[in-house]
């Protein structure tokens, strides 16, 4: 009864291709925006911000790179770490050394410099398939963060190898409070997304999907494999990239390579199994499940309940947790939270009428 | 030369070791098609439990820790842990998920790698652990000697325990019942299912094998570096063992390992002087990619064709 499309007539060109073709959708999206412009950056805590916020955009980012090559492209990559790592380190390097570079640009640098890597590691993908080229990704997570720690001329030779953002500012603005900066990711992040939902639509979204589908057929119809696939590497890795760069400049402020390891790759592919493969909201609610999930648990842990479980096991729930779950989503809903979402709104449709 | 010899062969016993680990891959790709990525979790579980076992043995039976048939007794119940693994395993994770895409199941798999580790830890505790096969990690005299060579016992052995279980599972799937319907499985699962092969039973049976597997790579691992958390990076050691010689081969296995190992060591020795060491973490790797942009399916892989 709430949730229904009767009534609402497409009768130009225009209302049959928007993004949201049902009004209940657009109204939703739209309080959400509005929420998280309006509302949050003066509603949240400094710490809510800070510490989860910023980071659920800053993560959502990634997880949207990784779901065009991985959802859309149907190339699964275990090297996402890295390509976030010569997101952040190249906008530093940008920033760094070229005297009045504005922060917007260097980003953009940065994201175009981990395009360019992601499409050299994303060559071989025009002979391997499926494990292997997982393998040839994971050359990649290896490597990136080796170069990052050997050569000193990356951190700017500071002796721990570690790596502190400069000020953000954009025309003479500083972002200097976790609320601001919160915002510009959300701006970045907001932009990005949109660009990504569309991309979807296209003909390059859509013959990823058809690479996806079965790559022999693809080609068959015409499709320029690739050009196709190195374009899937680049945009995922641009993504990733400026995803890289926000995680060191709103987010954390002092990153090291390490930091950019196979774990937070996989905990990256986590987020778009659990979202759901291939939909931009599910790296939003991917991320944000993945990031808030630790917190949730560690709030359970000082209650009545964590009481019970021995100190032993209460350290290793986490990883035990995040384990079965991703299992119980790949049995019971293998399109993640995204289909969940779906099928409530199905269920919305109709109620409270049985049919 | 005689150094470069030493270098060689030290990487050639140390392929050995990541053929090992290899090796459980391969058999659990062999029999179900899933790239089992929990294979390091498999091994860091199988020797933690194992020294957890010989740690608490004693106090639960009231024997004494020095008893000789004590490390018969642990093994013995590690391998029965391994059996449930399995079982559980196939029970409540592969049978829900038959039919679906290989990859979906690679990741499954990297979630069991997270659930064994945290069980693991959960159980046994996270503190690292020395594990004492009584085997020492010196130099074989009579090479020191006669040729001047330092080669350490202790890689002799574990060498030639990886080389031994690789010949007996060789003649196991050869030439027993159970082999020859593993084989079956591999080729064709329907085709397998139709003629009665009991595929449940069989992904048991493969993947308590790779268990066991676990348990020796686990228990040589273990002793040489210490029980420790890092053991399950033997898997990542050995994915390029895999991709080199083929995802379905046991002799790929093998001969991945030793070219793995052997390269690995010497562009340690000679190469990563230039570029400022440790470049053992992704030369194998590329070293993988290379053999793989000249042949996609590896050295002993079987050639996929590509049908519409």
């Amino acid at each position: 009864m709430i949730y229904r499309e009767a009534g609402q007539f497409k009768a130009s060109y225009e209302a049959d291709q928007q993004i949201f073709p049902i009004k209940q959708d657009r109204i939703v999206m739209a309080a959400l925006v509005a929420a998280a412009f309006l509302v949050a950056p003066w509603a949240a805590s400094e710490y809510w911000l800070q510490a989860v916020l910023t980071p659920v955009l800053v993560f959502a980012l990634a997880a949207l790179g990784l779901n065009l090559l991985t959802g859309y492209a149907g190339q699964l990559s275990l090297g996402t770490g890295a390509f976030m790592a010569v997101g952040a380190y190249a906008t530093y390097n940008f920033l760094l050394r070229l005297d009045g570079l504005p922060f917007l640009v260097g980003l953009v640098l940065g994201g175009l410099s981990a395009a360019a890597v992601g499409v050299v590691f994303g060559l071989p993908s025009l002979r391997i398939k499926g494990f292997y080229l997982a393998m040839a990704t994971l050359a990649a997570q290896f490597f990136i963060v080796w170069a990052l720690t050997k050569f000193p001329w990356f951190s700017n030779y500071s002796s721990s190898g570690i790596i502190t953002a400069q000020r953000i500012e954009i025309l003479g603005f500083a972002f200097d409070t976790p609320a601001r900066k919160y915002l510009l990711t959300l701006v970045i992040v907001s932009l990005l997304a949109l660009a990504a939902k569309n991309l979807a639509r296209t003909n390059t979204g859509r013959s990823w999907m058809a690479v996806r589908d079965m790559d022999v057929a693809a080609e068959v119809i015409g499709i320029p494999l690739m050009k196709t696939k190195l374009l899937a590497f680049a945009v995922s890795s641009f993504y990733c990239g400026i995803a890289g760069g926000l995680y060191a400049y709103t987010y954390l402020g002092t990153v090291e390579a390490d930091g950019f390891g196979l774990d937070l790759s996989f905990k990256i592919l986590f987020m778009i199994i659990i979202g759901g493969m291939g939909s931009v909201l599910g790296a939003f609610l991917g991320a944000a499940f993945i990031l808030l999930l630790p917190v949730g648990l560690n709030v359970l842990m000082h209650t009545s309940v964590g009481a019970l479980v021995p100190a032993t096991l209460a350290s290793n729930l986490e990883l035990i947790v995040f384990g079965v779950l991703i299992i119980f989503f790949l049995i019971v809903e293998p399109h993640g939270l995204t289909r969940l979402w779906q099928i409530g709104k199905e269920k919305l449709r109709l109620w409270p009428f049985p049919h | 030369m005689g150094f470069f010899l030493e270098v060689l062969i030290g990487g050639l016993l140390a392929g050995m070791l990541y053929a090992l680990v290899a090796l459980g891959f391969v058999l659990i790709f062999k029999a179900s098609g899933v790239l089992n990525f929990a294979q390091g979790a498999m091994v860091f579980f199988a020797a933690l439990t194992f020294v957890g076992l010989t740690e608490r043995l004693p106090a639960w039976l009231g024997l004494s820790p020095e008893w000789a048939g004590l490390f018969w007794v642990a093994l013995l119940l590690t391998a029965a842990v391994m059996v449930l693994l399995a079982w559980v395993v196939e029970r409540f994770m592969l049978r829900k998920l038959v039919n679906q895409p290989a990859i979906t199941l690679f990741m499954a798999t990297i979630g069991l790698s997270y659930l064994i580790e945290g069980v693991a830890q959960g159980m046994w505790g996270a503190v690292v652990r020395g594990l004492d096969l009584g085997i020492a990690d010196e130099p074989v005299m009579w090479l020191l000697e006669r040729y001047n060579l330092m080669i350490s016992k202790f890689d002799l052995i574990a060498a030639t325990v990886a080389g031994v279980l690789v010949a007996v599972l060789a003649l196991f799937f050869q030439y027993t019942k159970v082999g020859r319907a593993l084989r079956a499985v591999a080729d064709d699962h329907q085709a397998a299912l139709s003629i009665g092969i009991p595929l449940q039973r069989i992904w048991v049976i493969v993947w308590a094998v790779a268990g066991f597997v676990a348990i020796v790579a686990g228990l040589v691992w273990g002793s040489r570096n210490g029980v420790q958390f890092a053991l399950t990076y033997t898997a990542l050691k050995a994915l390029p063992v895999l991709i080199l010689g083929g995802l379905t081969s046991v002799p790929g296995a093998i001969v991945g390992g030793l070219i793995i190992g052997a390269s690995e060591k010497l562009a340690e020795v000679y190469l990563g002087p230039f570029v400022g060491g440790g470049i053992d973490s992704w030369f194998p790797y590329v070293l993988a990619l290379v053999f793989l942009l000249i042949r996609p399916e590896g050295l002993f892989g079987e050639k996929h064709i590509d049908r519409v």
